[in-house]
């Protein structure tokens, strides 16, 4: 059994001669780490319901994509995050709105966090011109510069350099900006991965890199795959402090989050968070899942995420079981109106094969989507 | 280096139109090299343009290995002249990234045979964000990297590989063969919106060559005629740009003019001049450093046979590097590399 307990700096110790390897015993050392009591450390309840609201949406919104995909609505390759929304909810909301954030081809979930908006990321999948990328990125390549999404990424590692240069772009300006770079634990093999670190640590990059540790790259697992298991060590080596989170569980991942922005934030250079988690669906759709049991699956389902979060809310009096169904019912409608407006939309122009290859005259989108940002706020003040 | 040229802000851009080139007198230019130029091009956007900064390994303490950035360091400071770790990689991917972020980078890479550590950053993102995001988030980034052979270094250090990214929509290629390309492009790149791949020939650094003092940029996608002439048209880039005129020269001995063509540009491609030379030669030679198999001639060759078939009067003719890893002896290298009298007897082939 392993104990793992956090240092005052928020960096975790792994006390433990040795840690378990195997999906199976890492359900329950997930459970050890011990939870740090720091004053605004935790989310409000308020906040802990949007959460609830949030990863309902991301796992219904995938779930019906996944129903598509089937259909034949959807094509390529369509990664769901079903297991691991805790990770997305608890830390893409703890970022500042100007924050950037770039991520791997797993990306429904941080873009519905980061508040993309449910139609378009459908549309999206779908292939429609009115996607968020306008159809011409696919479920991998997920943006939205107004919001600083930069991206999903399919090369694995390929985006942490990426995430390095929006760190550069962010110090520049010395307002305490900075970008979220996820990735999974089959990135840390890469060299990329090695680069990417001792840069942005040479450099005191603005950076938190925050690894998805889903125990899996593909069906190789991480013991088969990794020279380490404690993946958080890596940045060690690099003079990074380093730390694990529970990922099943969105307070945990808040709280590791939270100790990120601080060091980042404080200029002190780049942090690294390892979300211990899990996918309880198969890589993409066409996985049929030899590799692993279906009683290892059934054991990591114990701890969904949203159930538990749900029990929770329930369980202190923060909402009712009518108001738990009013919100699911909500997200119900939600995602079938996504749906519906994927649907309904038109495929791009056969013109826009063609375009999109090189930019035109302005040298750099930001003036572009600096401008949107302002028509936002203009729009959201209408609101409030 | 002390030139005195006018910047950006005393002249206004030039118009697009350069194909007229060595219009200008030589009262109104001054003489420098390749390298020269493209050191003025960095001061001058270094100057101009605070989101400016280079970055590359050994650019700023040792001075560039190619010595192009020789004193930049003092001049601009560190966060300016960016010395990096060797890790190409995340030295285009984190350039890629500020680039993403608003600022302007521009990257060397030390020569070309390197930047192979770096093709999923230049093929896999650079080339491929703006459309991915549908157009949100273009990446306007400059890449130098220094090409081909004929130094002796051995397989590892002598490719010509710019023919490999031209291959690629999303990157622009330039090749400048002269100073005052070399100039007129680094301009032009820096001021784009869009990741280019600035190749540099080792051995043309110290070609010298007329640059005017007024302001100018040369645009990606315009192939100049060098020389004009009815009987063959030599079609060329870098350093077989420079064969070419001197093999017409000795072409010209015999009574035979040859229409010379730098292509300066891989991607965008410009053949508008070559199918109209053709048009009046009936007969065209391309030519280049890099491996014949698959190489940027053959794409040359194709277009000219599929725009100007029933101009031609014989097949069009290749002089390529020898398909071989680049050899160190002098002796074996030389034969390596097309020489002005491969391209000579080339073109006597198709008369
Ligand atoms: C450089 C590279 N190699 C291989 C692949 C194929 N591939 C796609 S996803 C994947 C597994 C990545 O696993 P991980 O990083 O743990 O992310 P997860 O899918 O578990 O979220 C592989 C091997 C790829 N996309 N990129
Ligand atoms: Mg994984």
């Amino acid at each position: 059994m392993t104990t793992i307990a956090h240092n005052g700096n928020g960096v975790v110790n792994a006390m433990a001669p040795t840690i378990p390897v195997s999906p199976t015993s890492m359900v329950n050392a997930v459970t050890a780490l011990q939870h740090s009591t720091a004053v605004g450390s935790q989310p409000s309840d308020s906040q802990l319901v949007e959460f609830f609201h949030q990863m309902q949406l991301i796992r219904r919104f995938e779930e019906r994509a996944a129903e598509q995909y089937t259909r034949r609505r959807i094509g390529g390759f369509l990664h769901l995050y079903v297991g691991e929304e805790a990770v997305a909810a608890g830390t893409i909301n703890r970022l500042r709105s100007d924050d950037y954030i770039v991520t791997h081809y797993r990306d429904h979930g941080h873009a519905l966090a980061r508040g993309l908006d449910p139609h378009a990321v459908m549309a999206e999948l779908f292939g429609r011109a009115t996607g968020v990328s306008r159809g011409k990125g696919g479920s991998m390549h997920l943006y939205d510069a107004a919001r600083h999404f930069l991206g999903g990424y399919a090369i694995v590692a390929g985006h942490l350099p990426i995430a390095c240069g929006l760190g550069m772009a962010c110090q520049a300006e010395g307002n305490g900006r900075l970008c979220l770079c996820i990735f999974g634990d089959g990135a840390v093999n890469e060299g990329e991965f090695h680069e990417a670190l001792n840069l942005a640590s040479l450099w005191k990059l603005p950076v938190v890199f925050l690894c998805e540790n889903n125990l899996y790259g593909m069906g190789t697992a991480l013991a088969a795959a990794s020279a380490t298991s404690e993946l958080y060590k890596f940045a060690e080596a690099y003079h990074i402090p380093g730390a694990r989170c529970d990922g099943m569980d969105v307070k945990d991942c808040y709280r590791g989050m939270g100790d990120a922005l601080e060091h980042v934030r404080s200029g002190a250079g780049p942090y690294f968070l390892e979300a211990m988690t899990y996918r309880f669906r198969g890589h993409s759709m066409a996985d049929p899942e030899l590799y692993r049991s279906k009683e290892e699956v059934a054991q990591w389902r114990k701890k969904d995420p949203i159930v538990t979060l749900r029990e929770d809310l329930i369980g202190r009096g923060v909402i009712s079981e009518q108001h738990a169904q009013q919100i699911e019912r909500q997200v119900e409608d939600e995602v079938e109106s996504a749906v519906e407006f994927a649907e309904q939309s038109p495929n791009p122009d056969p013109r826009e094969l063609f375009t999109d290859i090189y930019a035109e005259s302005s040298r750099s989108h930001v003036a572009r989507h600096s401008r949107s940002a302002v028509g936002e706020t203009t729009h959201a003040e209408a609101n409030a | 280096m002390t030139m005195n040229l006018l910047t950006r802000e005393e002249v206004e851009p030039a118009g697009a139109d350069v194909a007229a080139d060595a219009a200008f007198a030589p009262a109104d230019a001054i003489e420098m090299t390749v390298r020269d130029a493209i050191a003025l091009a960095l001061r001058e956007e270094l100057t101009a343009d605070e989101h400016v900064f280079l970055m590359g390994e050994d650019i700023g303490a040792y001075g560039g290995s190619y010595v192009v950035t020789k004193g930049f360091f003092d001049e601009f400071g560190e966060a300016r002249v960016r010395d990096t770790p060797i890790a190409e990689s995340v030295i285009v991917g984190s350039a890629i990234g500020a680039a993403m972020g608003g600022l302007k980078p521009i990257v060397e890479l030390m020569t070309i045979n390197f930047s192979l550590l770096a093709i999923d950053q230049i093929v896999n993102h650079a080339a491929k964000i703006l459309y991915m995001s549908g157009g949100q988030v273009n990446v306007p980034i400059v890449l130098r990297m220094v090409t081909g052979g004929g130094s002796q270094l051995g397989a590892q250090h002598s490719q010509n590989l710019e023919a490999w990214y031209a291959r690629v929509p999303g990157l622009k290629v330039v090749c400048p063969a002269t100073p005052y390309d070399a100039l007129g492009m680094m301009r032009n790149a820096i001021q784009e919106a869009n990741p280019y791949i600035f190749v540099e020939h080792s051995l043309l650094y110290r070609n010298k060559g007329l640059v005017p003092k007024a302001y100018y940029t040369v645009p990606a996608g315009k192939s100049v005629v060098r020389r004009r002439g009815k009987d063959v048209t030599l079609v060329g880039y870098l350093r077989s740009a420079h064969l070419n005129l001197e093999a017409a020269d000795i072409l010209a001995k015999d009574g035979i003019e040859a229409e010379v063509i730098d292509l300066r540009s891989l991607r965008p491609l410009d053949l508008e001049p070559v199918i109209a030379s053709v048009q009046q030669t009936n007969r065209v030679v391309v030519s280049e450093d890099a491996w014949l198999t698959g190489g940027f001639s053959s794409e040359i060759s194709c277009q000219v046979q599929e725009r100007a078939f029933d101009y031609l009067d014989a097949p069009v003719q290749r002089v390529n590097g020898a398909d071989v890893p680049a050899p160190y002896s002098r002796e074996l290298e030389e034969l390596a590399y097309p020489s002005t009298e491969d391209i000579v007897r080339a073109a006597r082939a198709v008369l």
